[in-house]
């Protein structure tokens, strides 16, 4: 491995064997051996990637993304399944700040054994002890135990032993993510400072705006493939893109939750377009008078029940809607768990062309949707003379001379 | 070798101990001084109960010294494996978060122990000078009984550590084994109220009774049955010094391989 380069991964890949039915006792081991299942869920599989010497290195990643992972395989925290991991130098992960911090003992007994843990001898410590205490501003709290300490404090003295660690490579997870304006600005001097040092660091954070300031180069890595390593501007561009995708992909999926299919639905029992003798029909004229026949059942578990029904084309652009109210409902005397049919007369007033039905229960207090039947049923209309308009409002318009 | 002896794995190990002690007696007005309180009182309980109610021991010279040594290097590898055997799960948080050699967590807690028994032993020490038993110059041999105790124990300690992060029941099967251990082992009884043959060498084939019965050999008394005085071959000597290295090869080999996915595991 040539001289300048820091960390090194080679074809790495890194997955978790997750029991289906995790097995913590030996009595579950026995009784379900040999039919053990375990699901083997790779978090990436070979990854390659080089880290230089000076670099200052930002992954960028949404949750879930594998980039946690990453940071603990690449700190030898997690052993890799497959490929090789080459650390030129001395490296200290800082997954989170105060590890080993113990409340039973105090501050400054804390602070040796945290030392300790950064691989700091007791004498070490001893030396620098003064300057840890005084940059965390704790010097009247040092005897007292940890669990008397503020969080706010507990962060500060972890901070201060932690920026004292001299090593040559720096893992730093999320660690901005805590304190106040005031911390986060002592963090970035600490960040100048390394970078004016000349020593390497990986940041993962969400930060773009951290990411854009300190780092050299930055990756961002999705799904455990790392679909971008260039430059800063780059890798935000390309992770906004990526949450923007997400937001969308989300969107739609709790659209399609929200909505039911005629069936299965809880409370739209029937949704239909018939005659005026409760005929079943599809087709109408442009006379014929429309009557939507919606059946409903309520449970106690609605509350201000609103039935509103949507007219779309097939398009899926929304013509109109009208609604029942409440009050409507208590006059024609909904029973809880009882069956109703509500019958809406429509006079013909929609043009030529197919329409489709959607009825929505909601409360009219709280806005919250109970339910969805997305496009339950559909009817077309034919035989109007002057098809160029979308509505004709003959029978609702009246004019006066 | 070098790889494990580094000056951070010492400060680390000094730190993990000094907490370790810190904690220990944490909250208590006596603090310390339970590390020899605690030995005394079951000492003065075992002595009521067995000197002057069951009337065991009567031909054992300095029989109640003779038992509290038995006890002391008892509840040292009791002590070890018992807190050992949670020490990886327990350290959980520095598993997951930062590098730090795995065995060392195990071995900080052996540490522990070891500096708990050199304390018992200053108790031993006292009752062994009140009780005016001769002191030869074979008490030199001590250390080799509390080192087959101790490379012993470390092996059963890595084995527990290790398979705890997977199994949570060992914990309860291994008090179970140490209280059956307990009576099994020569402690509270003289070797020689066994009167069948078999069963008093099969015993001594436990190493943690061979070294009591050696223990007290050469610093207590010289009636005391060992496997020397026990067996015609010292063929028979060697064997629990067999069992001891291949528990304490085999504990760090499983230590070894499970220790990779501690992190994931716990």
């Amino acid at each position: 491995m040539s001289d300048d380069i820091a960390i090194r991964l080679n074809g790495v890949s890194k997955g978790f064997r997750l029991p289906n039915e995790r097995q913590n006792t030996l009595k579950g081991h026995l009784i379900n051996f040999g039919k053990r299942g375990y699901e083997k869920q790779e978090v990436f599989t070979n990854l390659s990637l080089d880290v230089k010497k000076g670099e200052f290195l930002g992954i960028l990643g949404r949750n879930g993304s594998g980039k946690s992972t990453l940071l603990k395989t690449l700190s030898g925290i997690y052993t890799p399944d497959n490929g090789e991991i080459t650390i030129n130098g001395k490296l200290i992960p800082f997954i989170e700040l105060g590890v080993g911090f113990n409340p039973e003992l105090s501050g400054r007994d804390n602070v040796f054994l945290n030392g300790a843990l950064l691989g700091f001898s007791r004498k070490e410590i001893e030396l620098i002890y003064d300057d840890i205490v005084e940059f965390a501003e704790l010097e009247r709290f040092m005897d007292q135990k940890l669990k008397n300490y503020s969080s706010g404090m507990q962060v500060r003295l972890a901070f201060s032993i932690a920026i004292r660690a001299d090593t040559d490579i720096l893992i730093l997870d999320e660690v901005l993510a805590v304190g106040d304006e005031a911390f986060q600005r002592k963090c970035y001097d600490y960040f100048n400072e390394l970078k004016e040092r000349g020593k390497t660091v990986v940041l993962v954070t969400h930060d773009m705006s951290a990411v854009k300031r300190f780092c050299t180069r930055a990756v961002v890595i999705d799904k455990g493939v790392l679909i971008y390593d260039g430059d800063t501007d780059g890798a935000t561009d390309a992770y906004r893109k990526l949450n923007l995708k997400s937001t969308e992909q989300s969107s739609s999926v709790s659209n399609k939750r929200k909505s039911n299919k005629l069936g299965t639905s809880k409370y739209v029992k029937d949704l239909k377009t018939t005659d005026s003798k409760d005929v079943k029909k599809i087709l109408f004229s442009p006379n014929d008078k429309i009557v939507i026949a919606c059946k409903i059942k309520l449970n106690g578990s609605v509350e201000n029940p609103t039935l509103q029904l949507w007219f779309n084309n097939p398009g899926g652009t929304a013509l109109a809607a009208v609604k029942i109210y409440p009050k409507d409902f208590q006059k024609s005397k909904v029973n809880i768990g009882k069956e109703i049919t509500t019958h809406w007369i429509l006079d013909g007033i929609f043009n030529d062309g197919k329409y489709m039905v959607t009825a929505e229960i909601s409360n009219s207090e709280t806005g919250e949707i109970y339910e969805v039947i997305k496009d339950g049923c559909e009817f077309s209309v034919y035989g109007w003379d002057s098809p160029h308009v979308l509505v004709h409002p003959d029978k609702v318009i009246e004019i006066k001379q | 070798m070098d790889k494990y002896i580094t000056k951070q794995n010492k400060a680390l190990l000094l730190e993990l101990v000094r907490t370790d002690f810190k904690l220990r007696y944490q909250g208590s007005v006596l603090g310390y001084a339970w590390s020899l309180l605690k030995p005394l009182l079951l000492f003065v309980i075992l002595y009521i109960v067995f000197v002057y109610f069951l009337r065991i021991g009567k031909d054992v010279p300095h029989f109640p010294v003779y038992l509290l040594l038995g006890i002391v290097l008892w509840n040292f590898f009791t002590e070890m494996t018992s807190q050992s055997l949670g020490s990886i799960v327990g350290r959980g948080d520095l598993i997951r978060k930062i590098r730090i050699p795995r065995w060392m967590v195990v071995f900080s807690s052996s540490v522990s122990a070891l500096i708990n028994l050199a304390l018992n032993l200053v108790v031993v020490g006292a009752f062994m000078i009140i009780n005016q038993v001769d002191i030869s110059s074979s008490i030199l041999l001590l250390p080799l009984s509390i080192l087959e105790i101790y490379v012993f124990a470390l092996g059963v300690s890595l084995f527990l550590a290790a398979a705890y992060v997977k199994f949570r029941d060992i914990s309860y099967i291994w008090e179970v084994v140490l209280q059956a251990g307990f009576y099994a082992t020569p402690i509270i009884y003289p070797l020689s109220m066994i009167s069948i043959d078999l069963v008093q060498k099969l015993l001594l084939m436990n190493p943690v009774a061979q070294a009591i019965q050696y223990a007290r050999y050469n610093t207590v008394t010289v009636e005391t049955i060992t496997s020397s005085t026990l067996f015609e071959s010292s063929l028979y000597v060697v064997i629990p010094l067999l069992i001891t290295a291949a528990v304490f090869v085999g504990g760090v080999m499983y230590f070894k391989k499970e220790s990779k996915y501690f992190a994931e595991n716990i």
